[in-house]
Parts: C-alpha cells; sequence; structure tokens
C-alpha cells in the first residue's frame, strides 16, 4: 500500500464513523419526545398494532403503546374508548385479536388470532406484573396479611416467613399495620385499595398496572389512595394507569395516551396534553370532564 | 296408669323388644344404622367428587363434555330413584358380569354396599354437580380474575379461590343433599340391603310390635339429621368467614 493510498483509506474511516456516528446520535438528540430523550432505560413494555374485537365491535383498533423503566403511562378517554380493554390486554385478562405485545423484552407468543401459545408465558409474565383494579377484587376468604403474601407464597415460592415479613412492611407502607388480620368486607373502600396495592408490591413488579383505581372510591377516600399510587410514581416505578382524575395524571404521569374509539388520538407529556391539546376530540373531551 | 297408655299405643314392652343383645333388636337396629351411614357417607363422597367434576365440566368443559353431563344430570333427575336403583343394582351387576365373563374373567358378586355406594352416589352426584354449579357461578368473578391476573395456574386458582369462596354458598344444598342421602339408604331395602328401615321391618314383622320398631327407626333418622345440623352449622360458619352478616345490626 503506497503512502498515498493509506491516509486516503483513513480518510474514509473516519468519514465512514462520522456517518456511524450520525446515525447513533442524531436521532437521539432531535426526537422530540421526553420518554426517548430521557433514553437509557429499557423498555418495560412494547405493543404494537393491537386490536381487540368483542364479536362485531371492535373495541382497539391497532393501538401502539411502549414503557420504558421508571416511565408513569396515563391512559385517558371517554367510556368505551377502549383504555380498560387496553390495560387488561397487557396481562392478558384480555385475549387480543392481533398485535404485539413485548414484556420486559419478551414477546408474548401469539397466535394468528391472537389467542396466547403457551399458557405457562402468560402465567410467568403475569408474575411480573402487578394488576390494580377499581374493584379492589381481594380475596374476601383471607384477611389482608393472608392476601398478601398469598401469590409470594404459593405461586412465586418465596418462604411463608419471609414472605410474612415483607408483608406486614408493606401494609405499614400503605397505613394498614393494624388491620392485617381484618377480613377485607370490613374495610372502607379506600383502605381495600390500599390493601390491593400492597398485594401488587408483595410480588416486587416489575411494572404496575392500574385500572381506574379510585373509580369506585367515595370522593373523600379517593385522597388516601392517589397519595400511595403518586409515592410509588416519585420512587421511579414503572406504572400504566388508566385514570379518570385529570389533575392526577398530569402531576404523575411522565406520558399521557388519549384514546378515542379505539385508537390513539394524541399522546404527549402531560403538560402538552392537558396544556396544549391539539385535537379538536381531546379538546372537547378535557372541557367536559372540567 | 304410664304403662296402660303405652300398652295402648302399642308400646308394650318396648324396653324388652328394644334391648341391645337378642331376643331385643336393638343391636339389629343400630347395627342397620351403621350400615345405612356408610352407605349415605360413601354415596355423598362419591356425589361430591362427581359433583365438582360435573360442575368445572358444564362451566369450563368443551361443548363435547358439556353435553355428556348434560345428558348425564337430566337423566338421573329424571328417573325416580327407586327406578335407577333397580335398574342399576340388578341390570348394572347383570351388565358388570357379563362383560367380566366375555373378557374371560370369573363373575363377581357385588357387595350391597359397594352397589349401594355406586348407586346412591350417582344419584347424589347429578344433584351436586348442579348444587355446585350454582355455587361457583355466585362466587365473584373479579377474585377469580384477580387469582389468574397473579399468575395462579388454573388448578391453583380452582384451589386457593374458587372453591373456598364457593364453599359457603354450596353448603346449604349439600346439607341437604346429605340428608337427602341418609333417608335414600332406606330404598336400598328394596334390593334386600340389611340397613335400618330393612332391619326394622323385619323386627317388626317378626314381634308384631310395629309401632315401637318404627318410632325407634325415626328417632334414630332424626338423631342422625340433629347431628348433622350441628356439623353443617359449625362448617358453614367456617366457610363464611369473612363475610358480614346479611342480618340488620348483627355485629
Amino acid at each position: 500500500m503506497k503512502p498515498d493510498d493509506y491516509a486516503l483509506a483513513q480518510i474514509r474511516m473516519s468519514r465512514l464513523n462520522a456517518i456511524r456516528f450520525h446515525m447513533i446520535l442524531v436521532p437521539m438528540l432531535t426526537d422530540p419526545s421526553p420518554v426517548a430523550a430521557a433514553v437509557q432505560n429499557p423498555l418495560a413494555i412494547e405493543i404494537a398494532g393491537l386490536r381487540k374485537s368483542f364479536g362485531q365491535l371492535e373495541v382497539l383498533k391497532g393501538v401502539a403503546l411502549s414503557a420504558r423503566e421508571g416511565d408513569v403511562v396515563a391512559i385517558i378517554g371517554g367510556s368505551g374508548s377502549g383504555k380498560s380493554t387496553l390495560l387488561r390486554c397487557i396481562n392478558f385478562l384480555e385475549t387480543p385479536s392481533a398485535g404485539r405485545i413485548v414484556i420486559n423484552g419478551e414477546e408474548i407468543a401469539m397466535r394468528a388470532d391472537g389467542t396466547p401459545e403457551n399458557r405457562r408465558q402468560i402465567e410467568t409474565v403475569r408474575t411480573r406484573l402487578g394488576m390494580v383494579f377499581q374493584a379492589f377484587n381481594l380475596w374476601t376468604h383471607r384477611t389482608l396479611i393472608e392476601n398478601v403474601i398469598e401469590v409470594p407464597v404459593h405461586v412465586l415460592g418465596v418462604p411463608r416467613a419471609q414472605a410474612l415479613e415483607r408483608a406486614h412492611t408493606l401494609l405499614a407502607r400503605v397505613g394498614l399495620s393494624e388491620k392485617a388480620d381484618t377480613y377485607p368486607a370490613f374495610l372502607s373502600g379506600g383502605q381495600q385499595q390500599r390493601a390491593a396495592i400492597a398485594r401488587a408490591l408483595a410480588i416486587e413488579p416489575r411494572v404496575m398496572l392500574f385500572d381506574e383505581p379510585t373509580s369506585a372510591l367515595d370522593p373523600e377516600l379517593v385522597g388516601e389512595v392517589l397519595g400511595v399510587i403518586r409515592d410509588l410514581a416519585a420512587e421511579g416505578r414503572t406504572m400504566i394507569l388508566v385514570t379518570h382524575e385529570m389533575k392526577f395524571a398530569r402531576e404523575v404521569a411522565s406520558h399521557v395516551i388519549y384514546l378515542h374509539n379505539g385508537v390513539v388520538e394524541e399522546e404527549g407529556p402531560p403538560e402538552e396534553i392537558f396544556g396544549a391539546p391539539k385535537s379538536e376530540r381531546l379538546q372537547q373531551f378535557l372541557r367536559s370532564v372540567g | 296408669m304410664i304403662d296402660s297408655v303405652f300398652q295402648a299405643i302399642g308400646l308394650g314392652h318396648a324396653a324388652t323388644l328394644l334391648a341391645l343383645s337378642p331376643p331385643g333388636w336393638g343391636g339389629a337396629l343400630l347395627y342397620g344404622l351403621w350400615n345405612s351411614l356408610q352407605i349415605a357417607l360413601g354415596a355423598f363422597g362419591v356425589g361430591l367428587v362427581i359433583g365438582l367434576a360435573g360442575a368445572s365440566g358444564k362451566l369450563y368443559g368443551g361443548p363435547v363434555t358439556r353435553d355428556l353431563l348434560a345428558v348425564y344430570t337430566t337423566v338421573v333427575r329424571a328417573v325416580p330413584e327407586l327406578v335407577l336403583i333397580l335398574i342399576l343394582y340388578y341390570a348394572g351387576t347383570d351388565a358388570l358380569n357379563k362383560l367380566l365373563v366375555s373378557l374371560g374373567y370369573a363373575r363377581v358378586e357385588i357387595s350391597g354396599l359397594m352397589a349401594g355406594i355406586g348407586v346412591l352416589g350417582v344419584v347424589q352426584g347429578a344433584y351436586a354437580t348442579e348444587v355446585l354449579r350454582g355455587a361457583i357461578l355466585a362466587v365473584p368473578a373479579g377474585q377469580i380474575e384477580a387469582a389468574r391476573a397473579y399468575g395462579m395456574p388454573p388448578v391453583m386458582v380452582m384451589r386457593r379461590v374458587t372453591l373456598p369462596l364457593m364453599l359457603s354458598n354450596a353448603i346449604p344444598g349439600m346439607a341437604n343433599l346429605w340428608l337427602i342421602a341418609t333417608k335414600d339408604t332406606a330404598l336400598l331395602a328394596i334390593v334386600g340391603f340389611a340397613e335400618l328401615t330393612l332391619r326394622t321391618q323385619q323386627a317388626a314383622g317378626t314381634t308384631k310390635a310395629y309401632f315401637t320398631f318404627y318410632l325407634a327407626a325415626g328417632v334414630l333418622y332424626l338423631m342422625v339429621t340433629l347431628v348433622s345440623e350441628r356439623l353443617f352449622a359449625l362448617l358453614e360458619a367456617r366457610a363464611r368467614r369473612g363475610q358480614p352478616s346479611l342480618k340488620e345490626g348483627a355485629a
């Protein structure tokens, strides 16, 4: 190789590197979405092209959603918009009709009709997702402490003593230490929902799923549950939250998705969604919920 | 005075007649009761197992399973139990022996006890299927969903959540079935099984003290019922733990 050729090759190499560098860095720098800009956190949940029909009625018409670890994604929308169905498809409480669901990098194997290929895989994935229901759904034949240790002991195989110790810590955290041996039916809705959150935390979930956690509560009990959820957001937990509490969504969410008739009508950071909504429908929706 | 009243209603010599050892018939009656209880317990157990399987099959099974179970519960509940007992006892043992012979085995004698348990168990199973199906349907769906949402496999959901929750709904119906089972054992008298009613009939026929013996048998059946009611009440209180009382103003 002659010296000139050598120099030329070096120039070519450095150009190539520059191009590579450009390809990697520039999208990161120019992408306006704060989710991508905050960067580096791996994807916790990735959903693409999600469809769900109940008979003739198509409730979800190709929805995409992604959440990185530490994100708090709020899903808002009117009733019948498909927001609860979307959440319930994440842990397959509803079987999607089509689409792709990846949880912590693990893609759920689905048949052409959306049914899971492998029940065991669904069960494993479900143990990483802490679901909190609108109607609490605590097991009424077990005390609060028994509710909280149920899944760790019987599904995850945690030794009972260890599970109990952790359960007491969790109940203390949600302010229910004194109620550990009480049955759910003797508690207020707010207490039940806080216990349900402790039950979800007991599995040490990778992602928390909240399905309208305060919709079944008396107005004066909403605050205590939102307080617990707010603390969880503050400690950097990944959460997907379906909610009617717009103020709360604005406060805790890192990303907001507005669903309308089974499609994502608009999404973005809360300041934009609530402060400067673009679509006519979202503006109307926000006016209607005050 | 009292003696003559007893005499008049046919209860004279009751103490002698009901003595535990011969010539008294008390021991024979108690042995008959023991046989009745064995059959009732066995049949109730078989019925419970069939009922659980049947209810699960009807609720969670495929179309073929559901159709077969529908045929089972319909036929068994349509035919009078006495007829079923005759069919299953005589035709059943006959069919079994024909099958055994055709396969080159020797004929077997089926004991009255086993036949009784089998026949009444099949009958109980049909009713239990419906009792348990109703009880499972009354379990709040959200609690079963919560179990699924936390990764419990189907059998564990059944064992840890569905069954304990449906128990409080099932107990009144199952208590009924148990009491029916204790009295259905009397139907086995027709195939010559020495349970309480047949023993009573024999005692009464021999001594002509009909009133004494049928009254005694009635008291024995009543005792079984009273004890059973106590046990089911305890069981129900346990199964209803965590559920507030329905009564107004109760704690």
